[in-house]
């Protein structure tokens, strides 16, 4: 990835982290750097530029994850499984700070860290997959169908996908915003509750979130490259 | 048609080496006789929510899939009868035939469950059979159509048993929570057409996992 | 009889980046009877079951007509019969259990009770053939293993380790069935057994010369 591309996104999303932190909000916002109070969640609000970036992130990671399985078992070219892998190495590591910055956000809006509401029951559900994911894969010694094996658990847990995010929180009314039961309809995300400021910075750390993704996604494959290489030059001597 | 035949084929042989051997069934029965065992003795003189025990049933019937659900495919592989089948017929009866052998198994674990809890546990009321029955019905199916094609993937793999409930759970939690629901909905004596969002869930959530494991099967019992 | 041909071409297999076989190639036709030669561990079973369709190779191809017709890979299961350490009987059932279930599962016409029968004679296991397979001796698990690998008249017959767990008899047996299908279509076996190397026409070794 380009330099330049790597600077901005590390001064990109540094000033995010500072907006999201620093930036005060008021009843009445006076200047650019001040957000207006969301109804019911007043400060907490900021978790929305954290929290949802993330969320987004790691679906994204598991979706890439997939489809790579599904490419290598078309092609059977072992590098689709290395972008395979690394995908999903960086979804976990992304599901579990989802969960728990949702956890945090949890213990200050709802009082406590875990609610079993669906939004953070799927979270749960999708960190299990990653999980499994992984431990099927520690228990396939050979490359080739361990590459096999894993892209096809993973197609079906992508199935499952659609079911635990649209279908539940649809049918069980929950505490997360944009769940069932909650008045403000389909929460700030979705319904623009955000004042432009905020909605900027928040689309902004979408974005940065993202290109920090794929950067670390390249870096990730590119060792896992090297690592095969080394391990394929040592085993011949 | 062919297919139709050797699947039917290959679902006898399942049935009938079961019954031959035994010794799983009888596991199978054993497990279940204690499992449900366990929860009369820890409810004892309580009186547990009509919800709980929706869920402790669904739970029951969950780990008796996990522990029979896998065994026709892993015990070919451990049996090397794996080989033997792959010369024998095609991949798709070989699916269909151990589909609808799993759907049977779980399907009369689960009545014996729903049976013994309706029978043994007072505070456990259904009002509305319609709906209770229905649900075992679909979430037997849905159970059988995962169970499979992950059985499958497992008997590739190395440490079997221990895999099949961690990759069966993420899986089977949502089909899970929407039978524990519908199950709720049915000692609640809500009408029939109240659970229809329930069952529209567990009819798609088993074409859907059929369909994608006929796509994938292939992949998973050919080297 | 149908006119049949076997082709492999550059075949290689390797199993975590390690080279088990590479560039096995070779051209059959019917009436042949091909031997697969090579130390133990040189990748002959692998070999045998890249052949059959059972394992992928990582580079190469395999070609099975029949008739003119190619038949597509991986699906060789109604041409072929495999005789192999690694293929196993139902050992809850009996002989004749397993056979009818071979015979449904293939849908092969009703003829099948007399051939198996016949079969089961000729490895001498007739009288057994109500027993559960799995109280038998390893012999006669491998003859049982031949009656079902013969019993739909493969034009590809193919056998890893022929004379594995047997006594002369069975021997004798596998021989006769040997020449037949070498008659009537293509025969190839694994072996290092220097009587068996005897019936092959041509012997293909997996080490010095066509690794």
């Amino acid at each position: 990835m380009k330099t330049w591309l790597k600077i901005a996104v590390s001064v990109w999303l540094t000033g995010i982290i500072i907006a999201g932190i620093a930036f005060s909000m008021v009843k009445v916002p006076q200047t650019w750097y001040e957000f207006p109070f969301i109804p019911g969640l007043e400060e907490k609000a900021r978790n929305i530029i954290f929290h949802v970036p993330i969320s987004w992130a790691t679906v994204v990671a598991f979706a890439m994850s997939m489809i790579y399985g599904i490419i290598y078992l078309r092609k059977k070219d072992i590098d689709y499984d290395l972008r395979s892998v690394s995908s999903a190495s960086l979804g976990l590591l992304l599901c579990i700070l989802a969960t728990v910055t949702g956890a945090i956000w949890a213990k200050f809006n709802w009082g406590s860290f875990w609610n079993w509401d669906p939004r953070q029951t799927s979270i749960f559900i999708l960190l299990l997959i990653y999980g499994a994911y992984f431990v099927l894969r520690s228990a396939i010694d050979e490359e080739e169908r361990r590459a096999t094996l894993s892209s096809v658990y993973s197609i079906i847990a992508g199935v499952t996908v659609p079911f635990f995010i649209f279908v539940m929180p649809r049918i069980m009314s929950g505490l997360h915003p944009g769940s069932l039961g909650d008045e403000q309809g389909k929460g700030p995300v979705l319904e623009f509750k955000m004042a432009p400021n905020m909605l900027m910075v928040f689309f902004a750390s979408l974005i940065g979130f993202t290109v920090l993704y794929f950067w670390m996604y390249s870096l990730k494959v590119r060792q896992m490259r090297i690592e095969r290489h080394v391990q394929q030059i040592t085993e011949t001597h | 048609m062919m297919i139709i035949s050797t699947s039917y084929h290959i679902f006898v042989k399942e049935f009938v080496s079961e019954f031959r051997t035994r010794y799983a069934l009888n596991a199978l029965l054993m497990f279940v006789v204690t499992t449900l065992s366990i929860i009369l003795f820890s409810i004892g003189q309580e009186s547990p929510s009509i919800d709980v025990l929706s869920g402790t049933l669904w739970i029951v019937i969950f780990f008796s899939a996990m522990s029979g659900l896998s065994r026709t495919f892993v015990a070919e592989e451990e049996r090397g009868t794996s080989l033997t089948l792959r010369l024998l017929v095609n991949a798709s009866s070989v699916y269909i035939g151990k589909l609808v052998y799993n759907f049977a198994l779980i399907l009369v674990l689960s009545v014996i469950i729903a049976v013994s809890y309706v029978l043994f546990i007072t505070e456990f009321t259904v009002k509305t059979f319609e709906i209770f029955w229905l649900t075992i019905l679909l979430g037997s199916a849905g159970l059988a159509s995962a169970s499979t094609i992950l059985a499958a993937i497992i008997a590739k793999a190395n440490t079997k048993g221990t895999l099949f409930p961690v990759l069966a759970f993420p899986i089977l939690l949502p089909l899970l929570l929407t039978c524990i629901n519908a199950t709720k909905l049915a000692t609640e004596g809500a009408f029939l057409v109240e659970a229809v969002k329930e069952f529209q869930i567990l009819i798609s959530f088993t074409v859907v996992m059929i369909a994608t494991s006929f796509l994938v099967f292939d992949f998973v019992w050919k080297d | 009889m149908k006119k049949l041909t076997f082709k492999s071409e550059n075949i290689a297999k390797l199993y975590n980046r390690r080279i088990i076989l590479e560039n096995i190639s070779f051209s059959l036709s019917d009436g042949t009877a091909f031997a697969i030669t090579g130390k133990n561990g040189s990748g002959k079973s692998t070999l045998v079951k890249i052949l059959c369709g059972v394992l992928s190779p990582t580079r190469g191809s395999v070609e099975f007509s029949v008739g003119g017709a190619i038949v597509p890979y991986p699906d060789y299961y109604p041409h072929i019969g495999l005789v192999s350490p690694y293929l196993n009987m139902y050992e809850e059932f009996t002989a004749e259990e397993n056979l009818s279930f071979i015979a449904k599962v293939r849908s092969l016409e009703r003829e099948w009770q007399e051939r198996s029968n016949m079969l089961l004679k000729e490895f001498g296991i007739y009288d057994h053939r109500k027993k559960e397979v799995r109280y038998y001796s390893s012999g006669m698990k491998q003859r049982l293993k031949y009656c079902a690998a013969l019993l739909h008249q493969p034009s590809l017959l193919v056998l890893d380790e022929p004379s594995s767990n047997l006594d002369s008899y069975g021997i004798d047996a596998v021989r006769k069935f040997m020449v037949l299908q070498k008659q009537n279509g293509i025969l190839m076996f694994a072996t290092n057994d220097a009587e068996d190397l005897q019936f092959a026409d041509r012997v293909y070794s997996i080490e010095i010369g066509n690794h």
